[in-house]
């Protein structure tokens, strides 16, 4: 199993949705974060004062899959993430040594 | 340009002349009447960035500063206007349709002219207040999706070409609503159906927003700040529409909010019954569709009949908003159409119904429901003419001026925008920054 945590524009949280639903993903867990990679960030203007936004809010999705659909979902963010400019984020891969489902104890792939 | 310029100095030049001409009226000033329409004028301004706040807690949050800011402006755009041209063009004789520009730039009013018992300044800035607020209603329907560019050339097109001929047809002397004997207070016609109308034209003519961009409410304690705001400035919109203070205005102002009060109730009634839950946004709303229907008749009506239109307010506009829109399909976001184009026609069609002489004096009619007679039959049929003819007018113009607004700026935002919210997209700052982390940081 691999944890896929995409971080993404907030505005297209709705489409990456529709585009995991489509493949099946069977849950997701969704958090509003804040961050900057290379863009550094943009400016707001109150009454004149210029602020330097440079940490910007974010969506980070993360979804556990099994191996074999990892290319399939991280794919699918892409396309739907993707705006060509600076600031459509990244995804990270990660390996999962287990899941336990709280309700019933079952560990594993079943419980996913 | 050099044109315009000329033609600038030259209205000063008339201004100075005229000014210092006086032009007294018949009657005398009276001090009471004029201070309560001075006070009326700034109650119904305070109904603006009510408007603001009720509309802005319905948006998006990211829509929130776009929505504020667009009502705001039009505070700053009409009452311009009002005093350049808008004011000559509703109140001075000119023809049945529209007014002259005899009192462009206010050119000959002085401090001594009267309109009745009150200074004509009184009443000018009294008149000013209900533009700003019609234009201002209409933009509820745009939510997230109208360009601000669009707005700002929208708005004085609307007061100009839409507004002031239908503020001119029912207020002035001269115009033939006025004449004919059409019954509308203190603006159901002017004022709600002219911004119904023209919220449902601009709704259409924009398009429906994308599924996903459409939200819950972002802040209902911010929407019932706003109500409150609304409700305090309509006594002073019906209360002063009297143009005295005289017991006319207390009766409007009693009977104002008896049918905000009482369609508030019935809203939350027929929702229980509807859905199964009664919600503290459908009292907000039903209090305002109520206020919307009574404004016709607050000068009219007598108490059981404001009861009356206040339930009929309550269940006509729930089913507008709840039934009748999701019928037709047009994506009217904060329900302009629903609560003030159906309130102002249910309140403008039963003040035919519960006019009385006891409210309107021995020159008044007794509508259908009182005197059951010939006169109210009659009175009731003036009444469907001229909210056919509001209706009429307001959506014809409407297209035009939007198909103007469309080939010039261009009416709508990009999906992209849209997606991204107009508050970061049109004017770059957002309505809250309530983070714990510095995320943004004073540039030097």
């Amino acid at each position: 199993m691999k944890k896929v945590e995409a971080i993404i524009r907030d505005e297209k949280l709705s489409a990456a949705k529709e585009a995991l639903k489509t493949l099946g993903v069977a849950g997701m867990t969704v958090t509003e974060v804040k961050g900057h990679g290379i863009q550094k960030g943009i400016t707001e203007v109150y009454r004149g004062r210029q602020y330097a936004v440079d940490l910007l809010p974010k969506i980070k999705v993360e979804v556990i899959v099994d191996d074999k659909d990892v290319k399939k979902v991280t794919d699918a963010i892409c396309e739907v993430s993707r705006t060509g400019s600076i600031g459509d984020g990244k995804i990270f891969v990660s390996n999962i040594e287990d899941v336990i489902r709280i309700r019933t104890g079952e560990t594993g792939e079943k419980a996913v | 340009m050099k044109k315009i310029g000329y033609l600038t100095i030259l209205i000063f030049v008339f201004m100075l002349i005229k000014s210092s001409m006086v032009w007294a009226g018949d009657g005398v000033l009276d001090k009471g009447d004029n201070a309560w329409i001075l006070a009326s004028a700034a109650l119904v301004l305070l109904m603006t960035p009510g408007l603001c706040l009720f509309y802005g807690g319905l948006c998006s949050v990211r829509n929130i500063v776009n929505m504020l800011m667009m009502c705001f402006m039009c505070i700053s755009i009409v009452s311009v206007q009002w005093i350049l041209f808008g004011y000559s063009l509703s109140f001075s004789d000119g023809n049945w349709f529209f007014g002259d520009l005899s009192k462009i730039g206010l050119m000959g009013i002085t401090p001594d002219s009267l309109s009745g018992s009150i200074s004509e300044y009184t009443f000018m800035i009294f008149q000013c207040m209900f533009a700003v607020i019609t234009a201002a209603l209409v933009l509820g329907a745009v939510e997230g999706r109208m360009k601000f560019s669009a707005v700002l050339l929208f708005v004085p097109l609307f007061a100009t070409f839409v507004y002031d001929p239908i503020c001119h047809w029912q207020w002035c002397e001269t115009g033939w609503m006025y004449k004919w004997g059409v019954l509308d207070f203190a603006g159901g016609l002017v004022v709600h159906v002219c911004c119904g109308a023209g919220a449902l034209t601009l709704a259409i003519m924009l398009g429906s927003r994308k599924r996903q961009n459409i939200t819950p409410p972002c802040n209902l304690p911010m929407v019932c700040l706003g109500t409150g705001l609304l409700w305090f400035g309509w006594f002073g919109f019906n209360g002063g529409s009297a143009l005295a203070a005289d017991g006319r205005a207390a009766f409007a102002f009693a009977i104002t909010n008896t049918a905000a009060a009482t369609a508030a109730f019935v809203w939350i009634v027929c929702e229980w019954i509807g859905t199964g839950k009664p919600t503290f946004l459908g009292a907000l709303t039903g209090a305002i569709a109520g206020l919307a229907t009574i404004t016709p008749a607050s000068g009219f009506v007598g108490p059981l009949g404001a009861i009356q239109i206040g339930i009929m307010a309550g269940v006509g506009c729930y089913f507008a908003v709840t039934k009748l829109k999701p019928l037709f399909g047009f994506d009217d976001a904060l329900d302009v159409v629903g609560v003030h184009a159906i309130g102002g026609t249910i309140g403008t069609f039963a003040a035919g119904l519960y006019c009385t002489k006891m409210v309107m004096g021995p020159d008044g009619v007794d509508g259908l429901f009182i005197g059951w007679g010939a006169e109210g039959l009659e009175q009731l049929g003036k009444q469907c003419v001229g909210i056919l003819a509001t209706w009429a007018f307001t959506v014809a113009v409407c297209i035009i001026i939007a198909l103007i607004v469309k080939y010039t700026v261009g009416l709508r935002t990009t999906e992209a925008e849209e997606d991204k919210g107009l508050d970061i997209t049109q004017h770059g700052e957002i309505a809250y920054h309530l983070e714990l982390e510095a995320t943004s940081t004073l540039r030097r």
